[in-house]
């Protein structure tokens, strides 16, 4: 039974007679790639369009409506060496894609009219030969451009200072509103008083490096909206349905209803929840509970999404979102755990916060004061809203998206994604950090740890047979072996093995009892309790292979490293105690609990974060997923259960552990950094301020001044992309 | 300074053609994949040509 493969769900119509697909596509990085897949797609009879987008890793396809079969794309993409899954853009990341590209335009906008009242500013700071009816000119022509440039540009200070007002809040945009608004108000007033001095410019500069902050922040957030959309996209989440009697067809899980059925075939991963309604096997859970060993299906077993399908086929029947089992449980606690997580307080609100009251505080105290000191009230108005405008956050609202964005690519680089954009300063807070075993600490690959104690050429005698079957510890048995042409001949017998003829010799692999192995691997079992075990035979000859989930290779040195941080590091596993023992030892970590559940892991976290830690999650069961939303920050592997990858703040790539460790020490530099700028900020204050108060400050002063510190906070960012040790 | 009647509209003339050229690559999507941008500037071979509409 060959599945086809429907793509209809993701293509679209894109105008008369053309249609429009997007691929995501793995282990596109260069330049070569994207020429090297433009060509071979475009090669194609029909297509008319073929874009790689190497930002997102995605590809752009449209072709001429009619035979052509989308497949061929993936086929195509194959043959290159990629590996490609069609994409939905999810309706969050087109509205971050659609906030990002207005943020541009405001900034356009804004750069346009501050280069251009700058143009009509610098003649009448330095023309002091000009007469007044000129000054006055081209005070008006900056009004006009800076006016409306500045209602336009300044929508997305304006709206969010507005929301923030009405729910009784003060943000970091109130008083930017305040100030850019008073500033254009005051200088209009200057210019019809015939005045020397407007602050035209100022204000709409003030706008100009804002939104560059702004912009900087958005387009980090969109990244990891894109980046997250191909993480679905690339874990092929489709499923095989039943569309007929013995029909069946490659769907997307997005368009599985409850009541379909679907074939589950040995090695393959369940998409859905459901009930098993023909068939017997064994699953491999452990994405859900943590548990390695396998559990018996068969008939009205509930099998969730995640599990590993080990050794017969299963016809499944799709459940709605259940009540009562063990998925609703975590849901529940994942939606406590959430919703308890969205009172961190972020690091440039904290300062917005003390940041609005001194400054309009200064402001209005230096009005009063040159009224009682007797200046007019026209003049004490002048100098209070010209503190203002110096104190404005200009490089307060640079302080911190420039830095995040800088240690977020950093952090790109060394293999870690960004989920949440404050996950980076909460990073730099950890002093704990909780690992789940299996799939976290362990790779989620099957290993096979007595390799050396076997023959050469028996292993690959046995490798040559595993590759006849589809069982998980087979394939890992041929994996190990390196061997590349399977047995002729060979045939699976469905639940012991899989059998066949070496010249004369009755070859098997499979349970040791189909093997006639059971005294050896009795011994085995003795030797490595949490080993899955596969016999091997050669004629009268037995083996007996250990398999199992192997650490990953720098787990021990990563542990250390965090160790070093004087970081506490715990086990918490789903696992039984024998497995988890075993683990921690071989690591060195001396806290661990085995057979925990989520609710006990979050128990523990919480246990923890009383006694004033801040707790590091990593995991990435589908057990896992309460406890990394409860946490203070939370780390999943790229092979995560979809669920836990979604709740993680940062996703790490690759075999290593080591991204772990490095995105701590990138996240303490940026925290590091991102206070460093606020002190700068606030320094700058403390020399502008006085000169403000004093009444002597003109809009040169303040242009200089202004874009002095923001160029200084966005070098000092740059600084990010460096860790001491390299993330060692 | 009679000059300045043509200097000034010129010169915001001109700034605007820049801010009109800048919206106008926005829109057609220029700025959506800055990454491939800059290495297809340096790439060593043309991209395949696009099919001439029928």
């Amino acid at each position: 039974m060959q599945a086809t493969r429907d793509f209809s769900h993701y293509v679209k119509d894109a105008g008369p007679g053309l249609r429009h697909i997007d691929l995501a596509v793995e282990g596109v990085s260069c330049a070569g790639c994207m020429s090297k897949i433009e060509r071979g797609l475009s090669a194609i009879p029909d297509v008319t369009l073929a874009r790689v987008n190497l930002t997102d890793r995605r590809v752009a396809l449209e072709w001429k409506q009619g035979t052509l079969d989308p497949a061929r794309f993936i086929d195509r993409l194959a043959e290159l060496g990629y590996k490609a899954y069609p994409f939905e853009t999810a309706s969050a990341e087109a509205a971050e894609a659609e906030q990002s590209r207005f943020l541009l335009r405001c900034l356009g906008v804004a750069a346009f009219a501050t280069m251009n009242v700058m143009m009509l500013s610098v003649p009448v700071w330095s023309g002091s030969d000009m007469i007044p009816e000129q000054r006055d000119f081209f005070h008006w022509l900056s009004a006009l451009i800076a006016l409306p440039a500045a209602a336009y540009a300044g929508q997305p200070f304006f709206r969010s200072a507005f929301r923030a007002l009405r729910t009784g809040n003060v943000n970091m945009d109130v008083p930017i509103s305040i100030g850019v608004i008073l500033a254009l108000a005051m200088s209009v007033a200057e210019t019809v008083n015939h005045a020397e001095h407007t602050y035209f410019d100022a204000a709409i500069m003030l706008l100009t490096f804002l939104l560059v902050g702004r912009y900087l922040d958005q387009s980090m957030r969109r990244r990891t909206r894109a980046v997250a959309g191909n993480l679905a996209a690339l874990k092929a989440e489709t499923a095989t349905k039943f569309v007929g009697a013995d029909e069946i067809s490659q769907v997307p899980v997005a368009a599985i209803l409850p009541g379909d059925i679907v074939l589950l075939r040995p090695g393959e991963r369940c998409a859905v929840d459901g009930t098993v309604i023909e068939g017997r096997s064994e699953i491999d859970q452990s994405l859900i509970t943590g548990e390695t060993l396998y559990v018996t299906a068969g008939q009205g077993t509930a099998v969730y999404a995640g599990s590993l399908n080990i050794s017969g086929t299963l016809r499944v029947r799709v459940s709605a979102a259940s009540e009562g089992t063990l998925l609703a449980e975590i849901t529940r606690l994942l939606d406590n755990a959430l919703q308890a997580r969205s009172r961190y307080v972020r690091l440039a609100d904290r300062a917005s916060r003390l940041y609005a009251p001194v400054v309009h505080a200064t402001a209005l105290m230096t009005m009063l004061g040159w009224v009682l000191m007797g200046a007019s009230w026209h003049d004490a108005i002048v100098t209070g809203v010209a503190v203002l405008i110096i104190t404005c956050p200009c490089a307060l609202g640079l302080a911190i998206p420039t830095v995040q964005t800088v240690a977020s690519g950093a952090m790109f680089r060394a293999g870690v994604l960004l989920n949440s954009g404050d996950s980076i300063e909460r990073l730099a807070e950890v002093d704990c950090v909780i690992f789940d075993k299996t799939g976290t600490l362990t790779l989620p690959d099957l290993e096979v740890v007595n390799a050396a104690s076997i023959p050469a050429d028996v292993f690959g005698l046995a490798g040559q047979l595993a590759l006849a079957s589809h069982h998980p510890v087979a394939a890992a048995v041929a994996q190990a072996s390196g061997a590349k042409s399977p047995l002729a001949g060979a045939t699976e017998v469905p639940g012991q093995g899989v059998q066949a003829m070496f010249g004369e010799t009755e070859v098997r692999l499979g349970r040791p009892s189909f093997c006639g192995a059971e005294q050896l691997a009795n011994d085995s079992a003795h030797l490595d309790p949490e080993a899955s075990l596969v016999a091997f035979s050669l004629g009268e000859a037995k083996y007996v292979f250990s398999v199992r989930q192997g650490l990953r290779p720098d787990a021990r040195a990563a542990i250390a490293a965090l160790q070093k941080r004087n970081i506490r590091v715990e086990i918490l596993s789903g696992d039984r105690e024998p497995a988890v023992q075993a683990a921690a030892r071989a690591l060195g970590v001396s806290e661990w609990r085995a057979g925990v559940t989520p609710a006990d892991k979050i128990a523990r976290i919480e246990e923890l974060k009383s006694r004033g830690h801040r707790v590091m999650m990593v995991g990435d069961g589908l057990n896992d997923a309460p406890s990394l939303a409860a946490a203070h920050v939370s780390m999943s592997p790229i092979s995560a259960a979809h669920l836990s990858q979604a709740t993680a703040d940062l996703v790490f790539l690759g075999k290593p552990l080591a991204p772990v460790v490095a995105a701590i020490d990138y996240g303490r530099k940026a925290l590091l950094l991102m206070r460093q700028n606020l002190w700068l900020a606030v320094g700058y204050n403390f020399l502008a301020v006085p000169i403000a108060i004093s009444g002597v400050v003109t809009p040169l002063i303040a242009a200089a001044a202004m874009s002095g510190s923001s160029v200084l906070v966005m070098l000092n960012a740059l600084r990010a992309r460096r860790v001491a040790n390299g993330g060692a | 300074m009679e000059v300045m009647v043509i200097l000034v509209p010129l010169a915001l003339g001109l700034g605007l053609v820049g801010l009109l050229g800048f919206l106008w690559s926005l829109k057609s999507g220029q700025y959506d994949d800055l990454e491939g941008a800059a290495w297809r500037a340096i790439a060593d071979d043309e991209p395949a040509p696009e099919t001439p509409p029928d």
